[in-house]
């Protein structure tokens, strides 16, 4: 019985009919406002889902869909990438990386290219194969490069916690995580930056709970947490139209099948364990205080910038011509950059929003053409 | 293909099949993968959502029937 509910609630976000019905009643709402309504995303699989479900396509005359900083890869700041680089080019050390970050070109490169020449870079799926790559290589130095947001910090979290546990003294991770709050406070106070409503991440409130996302209201800026099926962002993006024209500023959960008010308690917990808040670059956005995360003083003999003595993450420039950082905080739209789909393409890319699959960029070149 | 790739998120929810302490094992399309459960307890049967090889939040009966209200709200 159980699993009949849940199997027709993920089947129902797929309805061809539940999709047509949503979309008719988003174009007819959108005609009582003033204005086409811009949205701003913040996650990189909504970037991704939006173009490929063919909602931007289907809602380009009603709605203005937009990406903000929810791209993990595109995130991590030039800075951080020129450090991941060199960490790379160190003797005796493995990094061990999420796949999309070793294509990101940076200062020194790619994390590709230093594997290219002879370095040691292993792609891993999850934070657990690194700790193993560290268990089965103890003569050398495994250092696993964390990045994403409230969603994969608990994970590194667990991973360092299992190395203390089991007395790896050659794990280690570089902590690039990224926290969402600052970072939306931060785009919600451009005074240059004009969006009518946010859809939160799904997944990022499926750990942190709706709650979290609270602050928003004191913007007036609607915001709703939406899913990742086409009928679920549909939905949010319904309700948003909607509560544009209530002028209702409330939080609002469209994903409650995987989104509880206070989230992953455990999650949260293990966050706050291991890592607390630090100043953070972001590309796109610079530097915001408490943005990010870094390993708390009882476990930084895991800091991989502890034990490899790396300097403070600095200010980098973006790669020439690359307009990433406009496109990250909404500023300009993927087509407004020169080098969108000449200079720039996801077989030879020069930022990260055309590498990563969740980067806004390539989902616009790869489903808009 | 670029772009044929899925990102994280968008990961369907997956059955948990089996459990073993800190591990599960998850029914994927053609197979099963063994994915941390260290932030959630489960059992098997429950529907789960997985980001970067751990389970990060269950499907609860009850929220998936705010799911399909949700949804029966717009077709009718």
């Amino acid at each position: 019985m159980n699993d009949d509910v849940v199997e027709r609630a993920i089947k129902s976000s797929r309805d061809p009919q539940v999709f047509r019905a949503l979309l008719a009643s988003v174009k007819r709402n959108v005609g009582f406002l003033s204005k086409k309504p811009i949205l701003m995303e913040v996650c990189g699989s909504h970037t991704w889902a939006i173009s490929h479900t063919g909602i931007r396509e289907l809602l380009k005359d009603e709605v203005e869909l937009i990406s903000g900083p929810g791209c993990p890869v595109c995130v991590t700041s030039p800075g951080e990438v020129a450090q991941m680089i060199e960490l790379s080019y160190r003797p005796g050390v493995i990094v061990t990386s999420y796949g999309d970050m070793i294509r990101v070109p940076g200062r020194g490169g790619s994390l590709e290219a230093s594997r290219a020449a002879g370095n040691h870079v292993e792609v891993v799926y999850s934070a657990m194969d690194a700790v193993t790559i560290a268990e089965n290589n103890p003569e050398q130095q495994v250092a696993f490069l964390g990045i994403g947001f409230e969603t994969t910090a608990p994970a590194a979290a667990v991973a360092v916690e299992l190395a203390k546990a089991r007395g790896l003294g050659n794990f280690t991770v570089y902590s690039a995580h990224k926290l969402m709050p600052p970072a939306l406070r931060a785009i919600l106070s451009l005074p240059d930056l004009n969006i009518d409503g946010l859809i939160l991440p799904g997944h990022v409130s499926a750990v942190t709970g709706r709650k979290y996302f609270d602050f928003i209201s004191d913007y007036a800026v609607p915001a709703v947490i939406s899913g990742f099926e086409a009928c679920d962002i549909l939905y949010a993006i319904l309700k948003l139209v909607k509560k544009i024209r209530a002028r209702d500023f409330s939080v609002e959960n469209a994903y409650p099948r995987a989104v509880r008010e206070t989230g992953n308690t455990k999650a949260m917990a293990e966050i706050s364990k291991v890592f607390r808040p630090s100043d953070a670059f972001w590309r796109g956005l610079g530097n915001i205080p408490l943005s990010g995360l870094e390993l708390n003083t009882q476990y930084s003999s895991f800091d991989a910038k502890v034990r490899f003595g790396l300097p403070p993450v600095v200010e980098e420039p973006e790669p020439p011509g690359c307009s990433c950082a406009e496109v990250l905080s909404g500023r300009k739209t993927p087509r407004q950059c020169r080098l969108f789909g000449k200079a720039c393409t996801p077989s030879n890319p020069v930022g990260p929003c055309m590498v990563s699959s969740e980067g806004s960029c390539r989902a616009h070149y790869v489903f808009g053409r | 293909m670029g772009g044929s790739e899925w990102p994280v998120c968008v990961a369907l929810p997956l059955k948990v099949n089996e459990v073993d302490g800190n591990w599960a094992i998850v029914e994927v399309s053609g197979g099963k993968i063994r994915v941390r459960s260290d932030l959630v307890s489960v059992r098997p049967g429950d529907y789960v959502l997985v980001h970067a090889g751990f389970i990060i939040e269950k499907l609860e009966l009850e929220e998936a029937r705010k799911t399909l209200d949700m949804f029966r709200e717009i077709e009718g």
